[in-house]
């Protein structure tokens, strides 16, 4: 029977174990009292499920700020913002999305640099057997996959699309769904659940090199403009001093080899100070949507 | 239908302990395919249904949160593993249907796109979607369309005791069918290697149980025309109904020779009593006109002319006469007769009677009496008769032969018993041997046993021979007569 009752795949195996370690080795360190842990919250906005570079990257930056760091990682973006809005976390790597919408009790850290930018597109995909599809009005009555509610290239981007055309995607599509991750988006569309996708460029090509077998079942039919890269935020309680030590260290990844070796996994540059106009696009797609939806 | 039943045990037996194997290993193994496969089937929707009702109960959560991803990686989640233990009894794919019998999530989603409705995809679903069971019902419905090569199981996915989806495990059958006819290619070759051991076994013991029958069979069908000796026959020994058969028949056969044997007596007593009776007839009509003839000789030659030759010729008449005469007297036994009875001076006067003969051929003659009073039988008689066996076995010895008499009352009867160690009767001429003018001698007229057999008729007793190799024997048994002196 192909449906192996308790067979709990191998890999998925390997990730609850990497967590165990990941979640056991900060409460060694938080037995020092003057050193609290930072909390970091991560977001899909990168590949987040590759547990060995997580403990390599925590590894990497509890050496770098001297201080024990935990990793928390939440199902969908809000979880995470829920979070920081209650000062459970004192940094994040989020969407621009949600950063825009909580300006106001965040504070941007650093921008990562996607091909020396720090940008990135959304891209509307198809499964690779639809050849017609040529735009998004092709997709018409079809079921179209979501990463996230609160994801700019995964769902505000083409809710922007649809508005501008005076429709919503829940009279425009057939079904729609929420996969609540990049990767999963690329995985429903190649499996042909839904007919059509939208996903964070940045995310398809670095899987387009890592798993060129899971991305060569799909097809860019449109790529947008370009967006700021997600950014790495802290919240108003996080100390000035604990603030800038982060900006350093994030930024002093591209100047070191373990740094430089981590950037390489993410398929990133490295990071920069960024400012908040890198989302001004988003704002006004997000001012738009919301006016439209009124 | 006749040529089986003519066909010999020896094959019959065989043939029906082969045909009653065989039925058994056919009975035994196609009850053993049948179970095997049904619990093959059995066993499939089972682990099926198992699985299916983990998954449903996994899908409610989002399909109450309406996740269409989560609910596709759920039912996908099977689908992903690697195929180590690929058992090929897997299922082809599972779908999930909404509450209004519209695809909600597939593993095959090209094949199965969202929010259609199965039965415009597989036509089969329409009957599939018949089958399923109330609102309310928990029930697994397991359902085989017709002329379709898969099995579907029906999975309700229920909230609250309420049916919220259904899960469809769709499973192609041909492996289940591949695997069944691997269960009967296997069970085929092993009641084979069972039948390869068990039929010459079969034969073996067959052939076995039917040979003491076919021993006996060949036996019977040598009774006729001659009954075989008891030594011819060669049964096998042994308690079982054969066994006894077998003796029944020996006993049988021994009966029948008896028969025949006495068959054999009645036939040469009637002819000796006819003989008998013809002889006397002639003897007597002969006796008249002999005394007749005899008186006118004697008259002639007392009073009739005395010239030599006249009287020559006479006397060769008269002796003629006489001769004839003694010769039909000898026929004509009459055991009327009275005299006194036989006692033990009787017997010592046989035995000086024939001491010149047993000591002319130095013959061991022993006797044997237990004779002490008189027997109320007729001495004449008796002694006629002892003489003229003693006689005939003395003058049948050889030289130093051995002869022995023995003579034992029981009071009702007295038995005469003559054996000799002479010459060997043929058993051709036992048969004639008590008839008038049956000789074993050159000499004699053959009428000494011929007497003897008509006294001992006349007297009511019987006689008998019995003549072997190395011994003769005459016994005679003569009944008491206790009531013929009144």
């Amino acid at each position: 029977m192909k449906p192996q009752l308790f067979a709990v795949p191998i890999g998925l195996l390997r990730v609850l174990l990497a967590l165990a370690l990941a979640f056991a080795l900060p409460l060694q360190a938080a037995e020092q009292p003057d050193l609290a842990p930072i909390r970091i919250g991560l977001t899909p906005v990168f590949l987040d499920y590759q547990a060995t570079f997580i403990i390599e990257w925590r590894n990497y930056l509890q050496r770098r700020l001297g201080q024990p760091v935990t990793f928390v990682q939440r199902g969908s973006y809000r979880a995470i913002i829920n979070l920081l809005q209650n000062e459970q976390l004192d940094f994040a790597w989020l969407c621009g999305y949600p950063y825009i919408q909580n300006r106001k009790s965040l504070r941007l850290v650093a921008v990562p640099l996607y091909q020396e930018e720090p940008f990135y597109q959304s891209y509307l995909i198809v499964p690779n057997s639809d050849k017609q599809t040529q735009s998004l009005a092709d997709l018409r009555w079809k079921n179209f996959a979501f990463s996230d509610p609160d994801s700019n290239s995964g769902h505000l981007y083409i809710q922007y699309l649809l508005a501008m055309q005076d429709e919503k995607s829940s009279s425009f599509f057939g079904k729609t769904f929420f996969t609540w991750s990049h990767r999963k988006v690329i995985e429903a569309v190649a499996a042909g659940l839904a007919q059509g996708g939208a996903v964070d460029g940045y995310i398809w090509d670095t899987l387009a090199l890592s798993h060129p077998e899971l991305t060569s079942r799909t097809r860019i039919v449109n790529k947008s403009q370009k967006f700021g890269q997600p950014p790495f935020v802290a919240t108003r309680a996080t100390p000035k001093q604990q603030i800038t030590t982060m900006q350093q260290v994030l930024l002093g990844m591209a100047h070191d080899k373990e740094g430089e070796r981590l950037l390489g996994i993410l398929n990133l540059n490295g990071f920069i100070p960024g400012n908040d106009h890198l989302y001004d696009e988003i704002e006004t797609m997000s001012r738009f949507v919301e006016k439209q939806n009124k | 239908m006749r040529r089986i039943k003519n066909l010999s045990l020896r094959y019959k037996i065989p043939l029906r302990v082969i045909a009653l194997v065989i039925v058994t290993a056919f009975v035994l193994t196609s009850t053993l395919v049948y179970r095997g496969v049904e619990d093959l089937r059995h066993n499939l929707i089972d682990n099926a249904d198992k699985m299916g009702r983990i998954i449903a109960n996994t899908l409610v959560e989002p399909i109450l949160h309406d996740d269409v991803w989560r609910s596709f990686e759920i039912i996908n989640t099977p689908f992903l593993a690697p195929d180590i233990h690929a058992t090929s009894l897997d299922a082809e794919y599972i779908l999930i249907l909404n509450v209004s019998n519209t695809i909600y999530a597939s593993t095959q989603p090209e094949r199965f796109p969202l929010l259609k409705d199965p039965a415009n995809i597989d036509p089969r679903y329409t009957e599939l979607l018949k089958a399923l069971p109330a609102f309310q019902s928990s029930r697994t419905v397991v359902v085989e369309p017709r002329k379709s090569d898969d099995l579907f199981l029906l999975i309700p996915i229920q909230s609250e005791d309420l049916r919220i989806g259904t899960l469809v495990m769709s499973y192609p059958k041909p492996p289940l069918v591949a695997r069944a006819h691997g269960l009967i290619r296997d069970a085929v070759l092993t009641t084979l290697l069972v039948l390869a051991v068990l039929l010459p076994l079969s034969v073996y013991w067959g052939r076995k149980m039917a040979a003491p029958l076919l021993k006996l069979s060949t036996v019977m069908s040598k009774v006729a025309p001659n009954l075989p000796d008891s030594d011819e026959i060669t049964l096998e020994e042994s308690n079982d109904e054969i066994g006894q058969l077998g003796n029944a028949f020996k006993e049988m056969l021994n009966e029948l020779k008896e028969k025949e044997q006495l068959q054999q007596q009645v036939i040469a007593s009637d002819r000796l009593a006819a003989i008998g009776r013809l002889a006397a007839g002639i003897a007597h009509e002969i006796n008249n006109p002999l005394g007749g003839m005899l008186n006118a000789i004697s008259t002639f030659k007392r009073h009739g002319v005395q010239d030599t030759f006249t009287l020559k010729t006479m006397s060769i008449l008269e002796r003629g006469i006489i001769q004839i005469k003694e010769t039909v007297a000898a026929l004509l036994v009459e055991a009327k007769a009275r005299s006194r009875p036989f006692d033990r001076n009787d017997i010592e006067d046989i035995c000086t009677l024939i001491q010149a003969d047993v000591q002319a051929k130095r013959i061991n003659f022993t006797l044997e009496s237990d004779i002490v009073n008189a027997q109320s039988l007729p001495s004449t008689l008796a002694r006629q008769v002892i003489i003229n066996l003693l006689l005939n076995a003395i003058h049948a010895t050889q030289q130093h032969g051995h002869v022995s008499l023995h003579i034992h009352s029981d009071g009702d009867n007295l038995s005469i018993d003559v054996c000799n160690n002479g010459s060997y009767i043929p058993p051709e001429k036992v048969a004639y041997l008590f008839e008038p003018f049956t000789s074993l001698k050159e000499t004699g007229n053959g009428l000494g046993l011929w007497v003897i057999y008509q006294i001992v008729q006349q007297l009511g007793g019987l006689i008998t021979v019995q003549s072997e190799e190395d011994e003769t024997r005459f016994t005679v048994q003569l009944p008491l007569q206790e009531n013929q002196q009144s």
